[in-house]
């Protein structure tokens, strides 16, 4: 195949030494033996790509990034995966779709062009504006807080949370009920098309409210927005940040006041976040200004974190839960009390972990922890 | 004249139930009107939200799930869970924007083929007074 050719030249794969420090660092390959980054390279180099795309275990991959920041020859192993999910989409594969496939579904719904009414959760005391500078992404929220119901999670409270944190700041966002998925997973399966439908269709959702600035609490729209829209698509035409930026600023300059929590907490580095946007100090600045609070580190944190075990809704097996539970057991041996995460989706696999195992830890999204103290 | 819009409706009907009462209207020969594709399901639990999604993605215009009445499941209480199940659909077609109008839920015993044919025939009034559903792409 031509298109791997060009794959293996734009993600660099020809410099691969075989050291296997990719295999040797993956979390999925840790209790999956069949899934190796380093083999799946090396067959790309010997023009195996029917091999690669027939694969089952490609979309086994957490795209976590780990692999690709530790590699000393700088394959960019993320990108491979993207590329060869890409061209196995197209030869009609897919990955196990999780929850029966109602995400991805409710992701391609959002391709046609329903009247959304996305905007009916905000409750009346915080304030947000039609017009202005900020716009704030809310992301798949309101659709997790549906669909893991059951999980206890509540993910639409953080994005209430999120908008009082914003009004004490003094910000007034935008919220825009014509917002629609922001393409990440969809992209990370291969849909490319859909992703470019919908990355176009927000940046013009962007450019018609005029805002200069967006503010994500949700790790993946950051990245696909900052990152993957200039990339795949073009520019947004509006700077990305991300909410704990604006939160360790705000407590820099006085603005916002935490109230004392005594507790012992420790974080999780969502992948997104962390080793693939270099975000790491923000979260952990904001969590230790609150006084009597406890940040006690795990024993692989900031770019050595492990990742949540699923990415995209594709492929959760027994190999998932025990990447989940073993970083949950890590996080109860700090003698923590609860993990604090900035993904919604973090705290989604890790709930769902934690029930079904007899580990007990709370696990708090960073803005419903903030929340509590505001 | 131009003819009628005509909806294009999805039924799901339990096997125990609602499909034997669907089977009963048109023995009866009850008249109800043809809109419905009517697929058999084990339970109506077993109609996921996936199930409803997917219909409206492929140009169904309602979506009509039948099963049993609350406490006469076959499997005891599949039916409650149908019903969580749909109430969490609804709200997931309404934050799509679909609208939770397009769906509904009833329970139609082996015996009542002329509720099945009500049934239906009030969906149809509702489903051509929403109008269709337009899969325009962004």
């Amino acid at each position: 195949m031509k298109v791997f050719e060009e794959i293996v030249q734009q993600t660099k794969a020809y410099y691969c030494i075989d050291c296997g420090i990719c295999t040797g660092s993956c979390p999925v390959a840790r209790v999956n033996p069949r899934f190796s980054p380093r083999l799946n390279v090396e067959k790309s180099l010997l023009q195996l790509e029917g091999e690669i795309v027939e694969d089952r275990e490609l979309w086994s991959c957490l795209t976590c990034g780990t692999c690709s920041y530790r590699c000393p020859s700088l394959v960019d192993y993320q990108s491979f995966v993207l590329s060869s999910r890409i061209e196995a989409r197209k030869a009609g594969r897919e990955g196990m779709l999780t929850h029966d496939g109602v995400l991805k579904l409710m992701m391609e719904l959002q391709t046609f062009a329903f009247p959304q009414t996305r905007t009916g959760w905000i409750p009346k005391e915080v304030k947000t504006s039609a017009k202005g500078e900020y716009l704030y992404w809310v992301g798949c929220l309101p659709h997790f807080d549906v669909i893991f119901k059951d999980y206890g999670t509540h993910s639409l409270q953080s994005a209430v949370n999120a908008l009082r944190i914003l009004n004490r700041l003094g910000i007034t966002p935008v919220v825009s009920p014509e917002e629609r998925c922001c393409g990440h997973d969809l992209l990370w399966n291969g849909d490319i098309e859909s992703f470019r439908k919908l990355a176009r269709y927000n940046i013009g959702m962007l450019k018609k409210y005029g805002v200069s600035k967006v503010i994500c609490s949700c790790p993946e729209g950051y990245r696909t927005l900052k990152v993957e829209y200039p990339k795949l698509v073009g520019d947004t035409g509006v700077e990305v940040i991300h909410i704990s930026q604006l939160i360790a600023q705000g407590i820099k300059e006085g603005k916002l006041f935490l109230n004392p929590l005594e507790q012992k907490v420790t974080y999780q580095d969502p992948c997104r976040l962390g080793r693939l946007s270099g975000i790491y100090d923000e979260p952990r600045e904001v969590i230790r200004h609150i006084p009597g609070l406890q940040l006690l580190e795990m024993e692989r944190n900031r770019v050595d974190a492990i990742c949540c075990g699923t990415t995209g809704w594709v492929n959760c097996t027994s190999c998932s839960k025990q990447i989940q539970t073993d970083r949950l057991k890590e996080a109860i041996s700090t003698g923590a009390q609860t993990i604090i995460t900035a993904c919604p989706k973090c705290k989604i696999h890790f709930q769902c972990a934690l029930i079904n195992s007899d580990l007990s830890i709370e696990i708090k999204d960073m803005l419903d922890l903030i929340g509590e103290v505001i | 004249m131009m003819s009628e819009y005509e909806p294009r409706i999805i039924c799901f009907a339990c096997n125990w139930c609602s499909y034997p009462g669907a089977d009963l209207a048109g023995v009866s020969r009850i008249q109800y009107p043809p809109n419905a594709r009517i697929i058999r399901t084990m339970c109506s639990a077993r109609v996921s939200p996936v199930f409803v999604l997917r219909a409206f993605q492929q140009g169904a215009d309602g979506v009509l799930v039948t099963g049993c009445h609350i406490g006469d499941c076959h499997y005891i209480s599949g039916n409650e869970r149908a019903e969580e199940n749909m109430k969490r659909t609804a709200e997931i077609l309404d934050l799509l924007g679909i609208g939770k109008d397009r769906l509904r839920l009833e329970w139609v015993s082996a015996g009542e083929g002329g509720r099945f044919a009500e049934v239906m025939t009030s969906f149809v009034q509702q489903i051509k007074k929403l109008g269709k559903l337009k899969l325009k792409e962004i």
